[in-house]
């Protein structure tokens, strides 16, 4: 048995069965209150073939048994609370308390969405001012709060595209995207009905000027792109791709995920860029939640404001703010009420919290750490694409790999160092590619700490790689059998 | 910044690590031309006492000192302690999404419970592990329903949720999908002939929600008949889901979704909330979003992964059955949590305080002079009445009292003029009820005294405010 490495700390390993299989009958976890007012039959009021008897199956524990029940399973959870989360492209920053306080306050967690606009003014104004911040970050001039995560955002953004084209008498037909990008992207342009064009990136890992003259055709309605891209490098040539894309009569959509390697620093607006969302998530460092809520609000220049998401909100002169549904061109809504209002508590508390200057040192602190660990590790893997890199950068498994352990073994063999892993085979042009944004959130000591044991994982392919091939070794559970899992799914617990 | 881990020492041996004499050189890739000159105009920086200051300040520019009735989609539940002390825990809510299945077992495991509690709720055999909201679950029902039968028209209920139709049809518009709509009877369910006239050999879809709008609950086995007849599917849309605590489960439809906020997550302005979606387990490669399946690890333990992934946008890309990446997973655990520990017992419990102190409200606004409960068919907690005269200036004077009086139904449907939508949850105690109705009778009272006299005015409360 070998030991623990330095860092690794074997998990709670407690068993914990499932919640059905603790219930037992008659316990409840909860006392009502009375109803005060006479009991009504259900059976009577509903109709004897509406009344329903039982819900087979359903749980009954005690309040105990559920603070339990879910404190253990947390312990097999890994936070950005516990320790680095590289996670490239999900950029896991610190999640400050305070906005977990003022997200919950009342007035601001209680009041409902049709309640009379004169009485819900704090809401409103707090929708008001995140869209102005964001609108000053991206230097747009329009946004909408009301996507529920970057991907509702990428599809309200082409959708405008193709109001605002189709406005022109020539809506087009299909949109560029470069074969960097994330899965989303193509998912959403074909949600909308356009067909994806896939454009392939340049040897730097940047869009191919000359490639994107020849898609750029009459048919084409746009190009969505990530800036800084997937690999964590600015798209130098971000002007003349921009210039090119209008010059053919397109319009040009930004995945605004990486927007954290760009606030303080420069402005998409200023670019070219006429469309983006924005990952309230990402950036603005409102929880991931173990996959969501997300938030994705869509910036727009003036050209795309009259198809914006309906309804916006605007402050009269008397200082007072309303909604307005008035909006002949809009796309519609893309979803009920306002927007994920409670993420965009948070990420205004996230703003206003930094200042200006905040921001750009959260920015600036993000590029040092990506380039830190790119540097410090270069000399023992790949570095397909040499650049300077933004927030985060690329490295691949292909030394690894000629000793049979790939970018996936690696990762899991970081967790008994632990650390959560960086992101495996993503971008799909970089084979086995390990993608690490450390964030600002990490300090150099944890970074160190990274480094070393990245570096010791790659001492340990050469000397056994079949110890890292079969990692986890500190974990609850070893490695979990997936492709059983998608040949006879298992998707719910049976009695 | 408090946020931030480095010292400057500590920056200053990077930059030298990485041969840099500046910060700035590291965005040197950076056009000049294109570089922020200046700096940005925002709020801040604010220390922590401050922010909370600020969000205090905006909070009390709120509802929160009234009672209200308001529901349609968003529902006031009381939340038990437990269920923001477990959300709390930094394991869970500062995790992603579980893509690292060793080190995510308890996200993995709560959502297979989720998924399980869905389909116990629900009656279908499958459910995913949410989708963003009610609007977008029933869309994306839609979108599956396409896709199952290849037919390209849909029909849907106008007791839809009016913000959820507009959601459906910013989606389908592209497509070229017709969406034909069904009126409602007079008892405030669908009407059965016209549903039966508006199927055609191209539905796809028959979208209804029960309770609906209106808070009439549909007669779906009825429904279910005539539209499986046709070959189309029918999407159930329940937006509150503790109806199906005492309501039996549409179980004869093919995809029920919805919206779950009733289970634990705050009523907050609209969101985030939680999606459902539940279907059968034939349909189950045509859903969108994640799946949680149980599995094994190498030493045969039971363990939890993500599965069926290549139906997501990160393997399909342009081929996936949604473009849905980030869910509301939070939400999703805090109806979990919520759901655990009402448990049977509380869950049924809990509907019937509902449902009696909403027919208590309706009984009691019926006696109102001049006021009415116009649809006869059973309902849950929520119900149109009414007004015994104008509903803007009945609003008005209940929220004189304090009381948010409900929704007037005009701004969605111009048919139903003077007519509020009202909700009653256990959040609403019997003495602000009581209340209410006195309000009513005063209104009622006056206006019948106002209509006495000569002035002949048909707007008195509006002449009184003047």
């Amino acid at each position: 048995m070998k030991e623990h490495p330095r860092h690794a700390r074997p998990h709670i390993t407690r068993d914990e069965n499932l919640i059905f299989e603790r219930s037992s009958p008659g316990k409840c976890g909860v006392d009502l209150p009375s109803p005060e007012v006479p009991a009504e039959s259900a059976a009577d009021a509903l109709g004897g073939d509406l009344f329903r008897r039982d819900i087979p199956g359903f749980p009954e524990v005690s309040e105990l048994e559920v603070i339990r029940h879910f404190t253990r399973l947390s312990t097999w959870n890994y936070g950005v609370d516990t320790g680095l989360y590289p996670l490239g492209s999900c950029t896991m920053k610190y999640n400050p308390r305070i906005n977990e306080v003022v997200a919950r306050l009342d007035g601001l967690a209680t009041d409902h969405p049709y309640a009379p606009e004169e009485l819900t003014q704090g809401c409103l104004k707090i929708l008001y001012d995140t869209a102005r911040c964001l609108a000053e970050i991206t230097g747009m001039d329009a946004v909408s709060l009301q996507p529920s995560a970057g991907a509702q955002g990428e599809l309200a953004g082409i959708l405008m595209i193709q109001a605002c084209l189709a406005d022109r008498g020539d809506p087009r037909k299909y949109i560029l995207i470069p074969d960097s990008a994330h899965g989303t992207n193509p998912a959403s342009v074909t949600t909308s009905g356009y067909q994806v064009k896939n454009l392939k990136s340049d040897a730097h890992g940047c869009i191919d000027l000359a490639e994107l003259d020849r898609a750029m055709t009459e048919e084409v309605a746009g190009l969505m792109l990530t800036n800084p891209n997937t690999l964590g490098i600015f798209e130098v040539s971000i002007r003349e791709i921009c210039e090119l894309v209008h010059r053919k009569g397109g319009l040009v959509y930004m995945d605004g995920a990486n927007m954290n390697a760009l606030v303080g620093v420069a402005r998409p607006a200023e670019f070219g860029v006429d469309v983006m969302h924005l990952n309230l998530h990402k950036t603005f460092t409102t929880p991931h939640g173990g996959g969501g809520p997300g938030s994705g609000p869509v910036a727009v220049k003036k050209v795309l404001e009259p198809y914006l998401p309906s309804p916006t909100i605007f402050q009269s002169p008397d200082g007072s703010y309303s909604l307005d549904y008035g909006h002949p061109k809009s796309i519609g809504r893309v979803r009920a009420f306002y927007g994920n209002f409670g993420m965009v508590v948070r990420a205004l508390a996230f703003i206003a919290a930094n200042g200006a200057e905040g921001l750009l040192q959260s920015t600036q602190d993000a590029v040092l750490n990506a380039n830190y660990v790119m540097r410090r590790l270069q000399d023992l893997f790949d570095l397909p694409y040499n650049e300077p890199c933004m927030h985060e950068c690329v490295l691949s498994d292909r030394r690894q790999a000629a000793r049979g352990v790939h970018t996936i073994d690696i990762a899991k063999r970081l967790i008994d160092y632990g650390f959560h892993p960086y992101t495996t085979a993503f971008p799909l042009i970089v084979p086995g590619a390990m993608m690490i944004e450390p964030t600002e959130s990490a300090s150099k000591q944890e970074l160190d700490e990274f480094i070393e044991a990245m570096r010791a994982v790659a001492e340990e392919v050469e000397r056994d790689p079949d110890f890292v091939l079969n990692a986890p070794h500190s974990t609850r559970v070893s490695r979990l059998d997936e492709a059983g899992a998608a040949r006879k799914p298992v998707l719910r617990w049976k009695p | 910044m408090r946020y931030l881990p480095n010292s400057p020492r500590d920056r200053a041996e990077m930059l030298r690590t990485l041969g840099h004499r500046s910060i700035e050189e590291l965005f040197s890739q950076i056009p000049e031309q294109i570089r922020l000159q200046g700096r940005l105009d925002l709020p801040g920086p604010l220390s922590e006492q401050e922010v909370l200051e600020f969000f205090k300040q905006a909070a009390s520019q709120s509802t929160r000192e009234y009672a209200s009735l308001l529901g349609a989609g968003a529902y006031s539940h009381f939340r038990p302690a437990a269920v923001d002390a477990l959300l709390s825990r930094g394991e869970f809510f500062t995790a992603y999404t579980p893509y690292q299945a060793e080190l995510a077992q308890g996200t993995l495991q709560a959502m297979f419970e989720f998924q399980t509690l869905i389909t116990q709720l629900t009656g279908m055999e499958v459910s995913n592990a949410s989708l963003y909201d009610g609007s977008t679950a029933t869309t994306e029902a839609v979108l599956m329903a396409l896709r199952l039968t290849r037919r390209n028209r849909v029909v849907a209920a106008r007791t839809l949720h009016p913000e959820h139709r507009e959601v459906v049809a910013t989606y389908l518009r592209h497509l070229g999908t017709e969406i034909a709509e069904v009126p409602y009877a007079a008892s405030g369910q669908v009407d059965l002939a016209a549903l039966e006239k508006a199927l055609n050999q191209q539905t796809a879809a028959v979208v209804i929600q029960s309770p609906n709008f209106l808070g009439a609950i549909e007669r779906f086995s009825e429904v279910a008949e005539m539209v499986h007849r046709s070959g189309a599917l029918l999407v159930m849309a329940v937006n509150e889901p503790l109806s199906l605590a005492i309501v039996n489960p549409p179980a004869d439809a093919d995809i029920v979704c919805g919206e779950a906020q009733s289970f634990g997550v705050p009523v907050g302005f609209g969101g985030p909330y939680v999606g459902f979606l539940a279907t059968r387990e034939k349909f189950v490669r045509q859903m969108p979003g994640r799946l949680v399946g149980q599995t094994t690890d190498s030493q045969g333990r039971r363990g939890f992964v993500l599965t069926l992934a290549t139906r997501e946008q990160h393997i399909r890309r342009e081929k996936a059955t949604s473009n849905i990446c980030t869910n509301q997973s939070l939400c999703a655990l805090a109806a979990t949590i919520y759901l655990c520990l009402l448990g049977k017992q509380g869950l049924r419990a809990l509907a019937e305080h509902n449902l009696a102190k909403s027919h208590y409200a309706a009984t009691q606004l019926a006696k109102v002079p001049g006021a009415s409960i116009p649809f006869a068919s059973p309902f849950f907690n929520e119900f149109v009445v009414r007004a015994p005269g104008n509903a803007e200036a009945l609003l008005d004077d209940l929220r004189r009292e304090k009381i948010l009086g409900g929704i007037n139904l005009e701004r969605f449907y111009p048919e139903l003029e003077n007519h509020l939508l009202v909700c009653v949850t256990e959040t609403v105690r019997k003495a602000a009820l009581d209340r209410m109705v006195r309000v009513y009778q005063k209104f009622s009272s006056q206006k019948h005294a106002r209509a006495a006299a000569p002035s002949g005015v048909s707007h008195p409360v509006a002449q009184e405010k003047a």
